[in-house]
């Protein structure tokens, strides 16, 4: 255990700069059905026109509230949904493209950990067999090999082999989070999205998700594209931070520089509403006014306007451009 | 953020789960054997079984079997529940009516099971046009009025002249085949809910094969909703055979079904002088449909505890 | 100091289950004060929850039930009152609100009958007076165009807004005491800051003491005055919130600080306590922590520790600072 505060020897961009994901201005649009006849009256926007890029072996962490998109951005990314517009692209293949055999092939180097314990697992398979079933199904090892795998894997992610003929039921939510990531794990894969997984566990359970998922990382040399709505967890796991509001991009940058020099005005009042553990530290903090409005009818211009503190007219009417200043940090704001 | 929204007593069972390898089966099974009022009614639908289908070995007396000097006799040590108008042994009507009632109820339900569970798991998972069209089916089966329908196709098996034996075979499959449409509608947003867990969308993560999908994550888990829905289907094919026979529209005589010997006491003298034409048969039916329903009500509260609440 | 409002004594509450008795709420003692702002904080299952519904006497039974203890508010013992006393306590002198906004507000009656219900019931108003109550309640709250909000139902409203007016609803009859159940967890940071201000706001303004529960060291230290952390279905250290975050002497106190992951303190590690929470069914008469406890000793194991100052107001249970333990 280690608790000094050093600064950490990563470099900017993450990994070895090579892009393994690439998002070229993704959108998805959630269509709302109406009126007798059920239809399409409108859209929820969920994802509206996101780009980034997330190099190999680097941890790319996306921040935001809830309907900003970024489980939605998570999805798509595996085409686990249909997007609506934009590519992506893995190791240069548009996933959208790929037929159905292509994609289950592809299935096996990508794979997800979700958030909810209890619904990520179903309630009539063993754990053993849970783990170890999409090796069998895609024929990547025998029968006989399987348990040996499973067991190994379980291993890995701190389970013991008599959990093998346990269902889901007998686990803890934290144990059951480790089930998760060992059925992706077992996988051998090269890019994991994890999806708010520590966000509905125990604070000490949490800290040991957190750690073993970035043991593996450096064992595996994983490539991780981690949602979370908490930004210390999220700056404590990834190399390079993408804040997201209403379906689209706010600001992004490498974890240290945006930590130091946040410049969107939405990353400074979500960084200053984070509770901070000591009570002697009085903050100036920034009180966000309002609700999030809906995705479904976004603000004009920049969508952020209705809530800034610093909003002027042109906010309302011009969406800011999302520009590099430097340093590898992108903002989408008229004043940074 | 979204929290699983348990509530405060789901919560704490969830913590209380004794860690011992114990299937949700066998769980199930346990909780069941809990159930005081659901073994009851399980026994007792054993027994009537049993009764029914060698009873009928142990009787002195044959179908159809007509003694006209010994007929409208009340109970007594040689007829134990008395005869007919036509000198039957009602005891041993009874034994037969109850094979043919819980025969057409078993085989009717589990018509309407088959093909519920098939089109509802299909208009789930695939969704789109197979959803669409199955869905409109369905619709058109649920605005169709069942008794007049009934009545109807009873009229015309009638009129086809069709012998009475063969006759409850095309029951079975009419009652059958009007009974789908509730199960397929069960089997289908169950589907549909189970597509939206987590674990359905980890299959997809991974790259399943649709078979492994549908026959080992999606189907093993509508199987407590189609057991319960089919058990309590049971009891309802078994009334609407009996509405029906009552009627003359069903089983005929003279095969005898617990509905149409209740038809025998369509005249006042029956009614009132001779209850034990009429009484034992309407007996069985009352207590075989409450002990299928005090059944399934257990396998439901022991299948999914979270049913129980809605 | 302030006037002690809420006493618990002893307070025992058990469930019953198919596998054994869990005694989630186990000899538990400790007071709030007037106009004291006490977060008991713990994990998921630690009791914290179960401790605010018996003193509410909210505790569903079967199967939970109180079995022992004392719970006394401004001198009295509410589990001597009948159910119709309570009653009249309950959203008058002890108000409370919950983690889930949607489900606490009823979706099919709109906002005003659910803010004048109380006050209808508890302070006999009119229904005129009721709705000038409300209406100047929900603009407390700070929530524009009252009028408006008063003719909505709940499902028009977003979350944060739904919070408010529940905080709108305990306030309504002006309670000594407010129990807020982790009422910021199912809600997003900005709008958990928003609310956390508008407590800290009712508090100054109004003198409410206030019951807070949560998991959140965070929101601990910016709202608690005094500190209550359980474990277990026991009190396992409590300290006023300086002292406490000062020097936190219970090693799971310790633990939980150091496994949190804190914005702008980046470290290589985070500390994880190891294990789990125990199984809460029939548990021993030991420390319940001590199989996680990286100092556990023999007597941990088959000895449980007395809550016991020994710094002034910071009581501890823990053998460490017991000569028993120090022997060792």
């Amino acid at each position: 255990m280690s608790e000094s505060t050093v600064p950490l020897e990563k470099s900017y961009v993450g990994g070895n700069g090579e892009p393994l994901i690439q998002v070229e201005n993704l959108k998805k649009y959630f269509p709302i059905t109406g009126g007798v006849f059920q239809r399409r009256v409108g859209d929820v926007k969920a994802v509206d026109g996101v780009s980034f890029t997330i190099n190999k072996g680097e941890s790319f962490g996306l921040v935001g509230e809830s309907g900003c998109g970024k489980s939605t951005i998570g999805r798509t990314l595996l085409r686990l949904n249909d997007k609506t517009d934009g590519k992506v692209y893995y190791e240069g293949k548009d996933m959208h493209e790929l037929s159905k055999n292509d994609l289950r092939k592809i299935r096996t180097k990508m794979q997800i950990v979700f958030q909810d314990p209890f619904s990520s697992l179903n309630p009539r398979i063993k754990v053993g067999d849970a783990i170890g079933e999409a090796l069998l199904d895609h024929g990547l090892v025998s029968r006989k090999e399987l348990k040996e795998r499973v067991i190994e894997t379980m291993k890995i992610c701190g389970l013991a082999d008599y959990h093998y003929d346990r269902f889901p039921h007998e686990f803890s939510g934290g144990q059951r989070q480790r089930i998760g990531i060992a059925r992706a794990l077992i996988m051998n894969p090269e890019f994991i999205v994890a999806d708010e997984p520590v966000s509905a566990l125990d604070v000490s359970i949490q800290a040991q998700i957190i750690n073993l998922l970035s043991d593996l990382q450096q064992e595996k040399q994983l490539t991780y594209l981690f949602i979370s709505h908490d930004l210390s967890v999220v700056e404590h796991l990834c190399n390079r931070v993408g804040v997201m509001y209403l379906g689209t991009m706010m600001e992004m940058a490498p974890t240290e520089e945006l930590f130091s020099n946040p410049l969107h005005p939405y990353t400074k009042a979500l960084m200053s509403a984070i509770p901070v553990p000591d009570p002697t530290l009085k903050r100036e903090r920034i009180v966000l006014q309002g609700d999030i409005p809906s995705p479904a009818n976004p603000p004009s211009g920049c969508k952020f306007h209705t809530r800034c503190p610093m909003a002027s007219d042109i906010c309302k009417q011009e969406v800011p451009e999302y520009r590099n200043v430097g340093n590898e940090h992108f903002v989408a704001c008229h004043f940074a | 953020m979204e929290q699983p929204s348990l509530n405060r007593t789901e919560q704490l069972q969830e913590q209380l789960k004794i860690v011992k390898a114990e299937s949700p089966w066998r769980i199930a099974i346990r909780r069941f054997a809990k159930n005081r009022l659901a073994l009851i009614g399980l026994i007792i639908l054993f027994l009537m079984a049993i009764i029914c289908a060698f009873g009928p070995f142990f009787s002195p007396y044959e179908l159809n079997q007509t003694d006209i000097k010994n007929k409208n006799l009340a109970p007594n040590a040689q007829y134990w529940l008395g005869t007919d108008k036509l000198g039957r042994d009602v005891l041993l009507r009874v034994m037969l009516a109850g094979r043919i009632s819980l025969t057409v109820g078993l085989v009717a339900t589990a018509i309407s099971v088959v093909i519920g569970a098939t089109l509802g798991a299909v208009a789930g998972f695939y969704r789109r046009f197979a959803d669409t069209i199955i869905m409109r089916i369905a619709d058109i089966f649920l605005a169709l009025p069942t008794l007049p329908i009934l009545i109807t196709l009873g009229a015309i098996l009638s009129d086809l002249k069709i012998e009475p034996s063969k006759r409850i075979y095309f029951l079975m499959l009419i009652i059958g085949i009007l009974g789908w449409v509730g199960l397929a509608r069960l089997v289908r947003s169950q589907i549909l809910t189970l597509r939206e867990q987590e674990f359905m969308q980890a299959t997809e993560a991974l790259g399943l094969r649709d078979s492994r999908k549908i026959f080992r994550h999606l189907l093993p888990n509508t199987v407590p909703i189609i057991i319960v829905s089919a058990t309590l289907g049971v009891a309802g094919a078994i009334l609407t055979e009996s509405a029906l026979s009552f009627l003359g529209l069903g089983v005929v005589p003279p095969t005898p079904s617990w509905g149409n010997m209740i038809n025998a006491a369509n005249n006042l003298i029956d009614f009132r002088k001779r209850p034990w034409i009429w009484i034992p048969p309407g007996m069985c039916i009352l207590v075989t449909v409450t002990a299928i329903n005090l059944i399934g009500d257990g396998l439901r509260d022991a299948l999914d505890p979270k049913m129980k609440s809605r | 100091m302030a006037k002690e409002l809420v006493a618990f004594r002893n307070l025992e509450t058990h469930f019953k289950t198919s596998a054994g008795t869990v005694k989630a709420v186990n000899d538990v003692s400790f007071s709030i004060r007037e106009g004291e702002t006490l977060c008991v904080v713990g994990e998921s299952g630690c009791g914290k929850s179960v401790t605010a519904m018996s003193l509410m006497q909210l505790i569903e039974s079967p199967p939970g039930k109180i079995v022992g203890g004392e719970i006394f508010f401004e001198g009295k013992d509410l589990l001597k009152l009948s159910k119709k006393e309570m009653s009249r306590l309950r959203g008058k002198e002890i108000a409370m609100i919950f983690q889930e906004p949607m489900s606490s507000l009823n979706p099919v009656f709109t906002i005003g009958k659910q803010i004048t219900e109380p006050l209808l019931y508890h302070l006999n108003m009119t229904q005129k007076e009721a709705k000038a109550r409300a209406i100047e309640l929900i603009t407390m709250v700070g929530i524009p165009r009252p009028d408006k909000i008063f003719h909505s139902y709940p499902h028009e409203l977003s979350g944060g807004m739904r919070q408010r007016i529940m905080i709108a609803i305990a306030l309504s009859c002006d309670p000594k005491l407010l129990i807020a159940d982790e009422p910021t967890t199912a809600l997003d940071v900005t709008i958990q800051a928003q609310i956390l201000d508008l407590m800290r706001d009712i508090k100054t303004k109004r003198n409410t003491a206030i019951m807070m529960i949560t998991h959140d060291l965070g929101v601990v230290a910016e709202m608690a005055d005094f500190v209550v952390v359980m474990y277990a279905g026991k009190v396992i250290e409590e300290a006023s919130v300086l002292e406490l975050f000062r020097e936190p002497r219970h090693p799971y106190t310790q633990g939980l600080l150091k496994a949190k992951p804190v914005i702008n303190q980046r470290k290589e590690r985070l500390y994880s306590i190891p294990g789990q929470v125990p199984n809460p069914v029939d548990l021993g008469e030991n420390c319940h922590f001590h199989d996680r406890c990286e100092f556990c000793m023999e007597i941990c194991k088959t000895k449980a520790p007395p809550l016991r100052a020994h710094i002034d107001g910071h009581k501890t249970a823990c053998w460490l600072y017991e000569e028993e333990g120090k022997a060792q």
